[in-house]
């Protein structure tokens, strides 16, 4: 019986490993479509022109975050002390789209989060001017 | 012994043929973009407050049309902006949204105008591709809209639609398509859209004359393959041939002369790399493709393009502009025997240039993303 207990303990905790680490892959191939070209690989962005994501101060604000993937963000932002003028617009994302890579950009490179990111989360993010 | 030197020779001569290779393939002098020391020229700001103008057409009144990205055309006209109404629902993900805008050579009697977006229409595939439209502009609305082309199949990729449109001396219509993602797949099978260069009638029809007409489940709109994403199109003043430029991955945007029925190489020749530095192909010259007329090192992210020709500006007639989206200028390059000579910035630090386009007064026009619409005008 406990080690009933025991098996049932252990696959529901790699279950929900499992979710999180599926929705890091999929946010990476996202990654990879959407926003690899201005990011880079390694989430560092262009000097003065493209802010970095790679342990980005901005990032500490998660509904901020999923903001600016969901509506895009025009206009200067300030990101590690250094201001950035310029313009992204929005991606067409899924909401479960949205989640993914944001679950993959606060987890690379550096950027660790608790919280996990959920569509019901991101369905929640309204659009503040 | 006889073995041993055939082996000799033989590698002598094939590192002999990759020389030449080699030397062809990087036939293009090093030239680095400068600032002009000074500047003779200011930015008047002319259209406020726009997102992403993607594209410009100037109308016979000198009024303007522009496109945004997120599925508008606007009239400027007058000081004032007016949406145009009736415009077919855009499918606006990634780099898709509405693009390219041309008004029909003959527009003062007819009233036509096309544009390109991308689209969800045609198949039942979830997603999008790049579709050009034609329509009657009547009273700031679209009437008699007809959909000229559209890509297929539908994907949810979020990259490479093109797309801007040109028309040439006989009145062809020219339009391109990025490869959507797919590299190996599209830009080098004629049976496929995207990474291609598109040649119709103004009617939509295919040229009886178009290369692969004759050519078994050929795509028989296209004009010219092997692009990967071309965002900039123009009529050469002179010659009238069509000059494009495309993005290229890490390095490698091009500038191709169109020629019907060519090989323009993607993905199996490229002056560039992936984004993350690994190699695409080791080779950046086959025989039967076509070498670029100019290749970027590093991308500049070229998006618009036209010459300057009976312009305001005196100095920079015959030379080429482009906008770089990464650099956030204008890019001016004189040629000169056919070959690009210099480089130089206009704008600097501007923003990112989406479109150029020569207006009918003889002022350059720069659609600049979060900014608006810009003119340059010269000193006196």
């Amino acid at each position: 019986m406990r080690f009933l207990f025991l098996i049932i303990f252990l696959s529901t905790s790699s279950l929900a490993q499992q979710s999180s680490g599926d929705s890091y892959a999929r946010g990476q191939m996202i990654y990879a479509d959407f926003c690899v070209r201005c990011h880079l690989p390694d989430g560092t962005g262009e000097t003065n022109l493209i802010p970095p994501l790679a342990k980005a101060d901005f990032l500490k604000d998660i509904q901020a975050t999923v903001h600016s993937i969901k509506y895009g963000i025009h206009g200067p932002i300030t990101v590690n002390g250094v201001q950035y003028n310029n313009s992204m617009s929005p991606m067409g994302l899924e909401n479960d789209e949205i989640a993914d890579v944001t679950n993959y950009i606060l987890n690379s490179w550096g950027n660790t989060t608790e919280m996990i990111v959920t569509e019901k989360y991101v369905k929640g993010i309204k659009e503040t001017k | 012994m006889f073995f041993v030197s055939l082996n000799i020779m033989r590698s002598q001569y094939f590192s002999y043929i990759l020389f030449i290779q080699v030397i062809f393939a990087c036939g293009q002098a090093d030239i680095s973009i400068s600032t002009s020391a000074h500047k003779n020229y200011t930015i008047e700001l002319i259209v406020p407050d726009l997102k992403i103008p993607w594209g410009m057409a100037f109308l016979p009144d000198n009024s303007l049309l522009i496109t945004e990205k997120e599925g508008l055309i606007i009239h400027f006209k007058n000081g004032e902006k007016t949406n145009i109404k009736n415009v077919p629902t855009t499918y606006l993900r990634g780099q898709g949204g509405l693009m390219g805008i041309a008004i029909h050579p003959n527009f003062k009697d007819n009233n036509l105008i096309y544009f390109t977006q991308s689209s969800s229409v045609g198949s039942d595939k979830s997603g999008g591709n790049t579709a050009l439209y034609r329509a009657v502009l009547q009273e700031n609305a679209l009437q008699d809209i007809s959909l000229l082309y559209k890509a297929e199949p539908n994907t949810k990729k979020s990259v490479h639609f093109g797309s801007r449109i040109a028309f040439d001396n006989d009145g062809y219509l020219y339009f391109t398509i990025g490869d959507r993602g797919n590299r190996d797949v599209n830009p080098q099978d004629l049976t496929k859209d995207g990474g291609k260069v598109y040649r119709l009638t103004e009617s939509g029809e295919i040229p009886s004359d178009n290369p692969f007409v004759n050519v078994l489940n050929a795509k028989t709109a296209v004009y010219s393959y092997g692009h990967r994403n071309p965002q900039g199109i123009t009529k050469h003043p002179v010659t009238g041939e069509i000059w494009i430029h495309e993005h290229g991955p890490r390095g490698g945007d091009e500038i191709n002369i169109i020629k019907a029925g060519k090989n323009y190489g993607w993905p199996k020749i490229t002056y560039g790399k992936n984004y993350t530095g690994t190699t695409i192909t080791k080779d950046k010259a086959l025989p039967g493709m076509e070498q670029p007329f100019y290749y970027w090192i590093p991308s500049i992210a070229p998006s618009g393009m036209t010459f300057i020709y009976n312009s305001a500006y005196t100095d920079w007639n015959g030379s080429l502009v482009v906008g770089s989206l990464k650099f956030n200028y204008l890019e001016r390059l004189t040629l000169d025997n056919n070959r690009v000579v210099n480089r130089e910035k206009i704008a600097n630090e501007i923003g990112r240039v989406r479109d150029v386009v020569l207006g009918p007064d003889g002022f350059l026009y720069l659609a600049v993303e979060n900014k608006g619409i810009c003119k340059i005008v010269p000193n006196p």
